[in-house]
């Protein structure tokens, strides 16, 4: 299969791996996809006090495709408020990355991991 | 492009997928060259010299197929390849002896054709028993005699697995057959040449034969069709009555002598190939699990041809792994590359879970492949699959003494 250039350079220079700490507050975490499927997406964002996400980091289990889908979304997500960041769609990563009608699932995955770890960290601040 | 320890003697990139194709063997191409210009006769002319010098390299062609399986040139027909002749075997013997007997006895992991051919004859009214494989790839000889009945036309068990190179038991597996009065077929593509096979010393009524998965040309095969005691085969292709009205249709010369000589050159140097290649599988095999934690053999260990290595790297996806060793001409044992996202039939049945399954990479040796390629891609393997493991949040998972199958993961 042929790559997108973006694609490729997403894949071979990923931005934003790496992992930060769960259990800290500031930290919301999102992992999505199944082994068994050939895709898992882990998606970190930190959040500032004023609700801005100054920072993101991921790891990814899948083909190139998903490894460029969520390395860019860690780069889309940076300094946009949670409301910004849960408007990330799908669409927008695959026209982005020109991904092939059998790659869309990666795009989807990558917005269902923005979506997941916006989810954990407002359940860390329900009673904020 | 990759650094300069690459070496002056290696070119990128290195070919490991020979159980895709081979290349040709320039000792083949030299032998094949006459009879595309000036031997060009027809070898089914009897009226002149033309035709006289190509039936002659046909028949050479044909004697040395035979010798290399132990049969009778009598007994070999050329084919376009081995998935006619896998047709031609199945259907050809069904249909024959259809009023006496209706069913046919495969196992799961052959190649599609094989499978695709016997769904075909399940829908003409036949019934097929696809048996299972155990955990090593091989059948199991006690549920291979429980499906063999006196109704049972042909037994069709491939003899080399294209996908993990397991062997299977021919004699044994021929033996049960003919016990029931079956005949006994094997899809030998991915072992003619590569290890010693003999047909009355396994058992075998019929083997199909490919060109170049043994440094031949392409669009060139054999069936080999017992004739002591008889087989007979319905022909699919009608005409001139060629190859004992088997399969009719002016033969090529070329590729015929092709695979010809590919196979005079597989019966003398069959010895020193395998100790080559073993000898770079085990090299290769060695250099990786020590470097690599959590890699797995799919298939059986010993029972195997050593130049078809179906490894899986646990934790790192097969198709991102593809990609990260592009300079390597490998194979994803997951089907992932060709959109249906669904892991290998044949590692499925081997009850390699599906998680397992998406990690796993087929590596291909053969007489070509150098020590140097070798040591290439190994180290190329083990620096990309470290780097991959580091980005796979199952591999982090997993060191921070996390056991995976205690998540609820969303199946997608």
């Amino acid at each position: 299969m042929a790559y997108s250039d973006k694609v490729v350079d997403h894949y071979e220079n990923p931005r934003n791996v790496g992992a930060f700490d769960k259990k800290d507050e500031s930290v919301g975490t999102g992992l999505v996809g199944a082994p068994a499927c050939g895709d898992v997406m882990k998606l970190q964002i930190k959040v500032s006090a004023d609700g801005i996400i100054e920072d993101a980091k991921f790891k990814t289990f899948g083909c190139g495709s998903a490894i460029a889908s969520s390395s860019l979304v860690t780069e889309w997500v940076k300094g946009k408020t949670l409301d910004e960041a849960a408007e990330i769609k799908n669409t927008q990563i695959a026209q982005h990355l020109a991904l092939p009608p059998v790659k869309i699932h990666c795009s989807v995955l990558a917005e269902d991991a923005i979506k997941a770890a916006i989810a954990d960290y407002k359940a860390k601040h329900t009673d904020a | 492009m990759p650094d300069a320890n690459a070496g002056a003697n290696i070119s990128l990139p290195i070919y490991l997928d020979y159980q895709a194709t081979t290349p040709l063997d320039p000792r083949v191409l030299e032998a094949m060259m006459p009879y595309f210009t000036g031997k060009f006769g027809n070898p089914h002319s009897r009226s002149h010299q033309f035709g006289w010098d190509a039936e002659e390299a046909v028949e050479e062609a044909r004697r040395n197929v035979a010798k290399l399986i132990g049969a009778d040139e009598r007994e070999v027909i050329f084919t376009s390849g081995a998935t006619e002749s896998n047709n031609l075997a199945i259907k050809g013997v069904a249909h024959f002896y259809k009023d006496r007997r209706n069913e046919i006895v495969t196992v799961v992991t052959e190649h599609k054709c094989v499978l695709d051919t016997c769904r075909h004859l399940e829908q003409e009214g036949f019934k097929v028993t696809y048996l299972p494989v155990q955990q090593n790839g091989l059948v199991d000889l006690d549920q291979l005699r429980a499906a063999v009945t006196d109704k049972t036309v042909i037994v069709s068990v491939m003899a080399v697995n294209n996908e993990i190179g397991v062997i299977q038991p021919l004699r044994e597996i021929g033996e049960i057959a003919h016990a029931k009065g079956a005949f006994f077929h094997t899809d030998a593509a991915q072992a003619t040449g590569k290890i010693p096979l003999d047909v009355n010393g396994m058992n075998i009524d019929l083997m199909s034969i490919s060109g170049h998965k043994i440094y031949g040309p392409k669009g060139v095969g054999a069936l080999y069709v017992r004739r002591k005691p008889r087989v007979r085969l319905e022909a699919m292709i009608n005409g001139g009555g060629q190859e004992r009205g088997m399969r009719s249709g002016t033969l090529s010369p070329p590729l015929c002598v092709g695979l010809g000589e590919a196979c005079r050159i597989a019966s003398e140097e069959m010895g020193q190939d395998l100790a080559h290649v073993q000898q770079l599988s085990t090299r290769f095999y060695d250099r990786i699990t020590a470097a690599l934690p959590d890699v797995f053999l799919n298939g059986d260990r010993e029972q195997r041809f050593p130049g078809n290595l179906n490894l899986s790297f646990a934790y790192v996806e097969g198709e991102s792994m593809i990609m990260a060793i592009r300079d390597l001409a490998v194979s994803s044992g997951s089907a992932c590359t060709s959109a249906s996202l669904e892991p290998s039939y044949v590692l499925r049945a081997l009850g390699v879970e599906e998680e397992m399954a998406h990690t796993s990479i087929r590596f291909g040796i053969g007489r070509f492949t150098t020590e140097a390629e070798i040591d290439y891609a190994v180290d190329l393997i083990i620096s990309k699959i470290s780097k991959l493991r580091e980005m796979s949040p199952l591999w982090e998972m997993v060191q921070e003494g996390i056991d995976l199958k205690s998540i609820q993961w969303a199946e997608h």
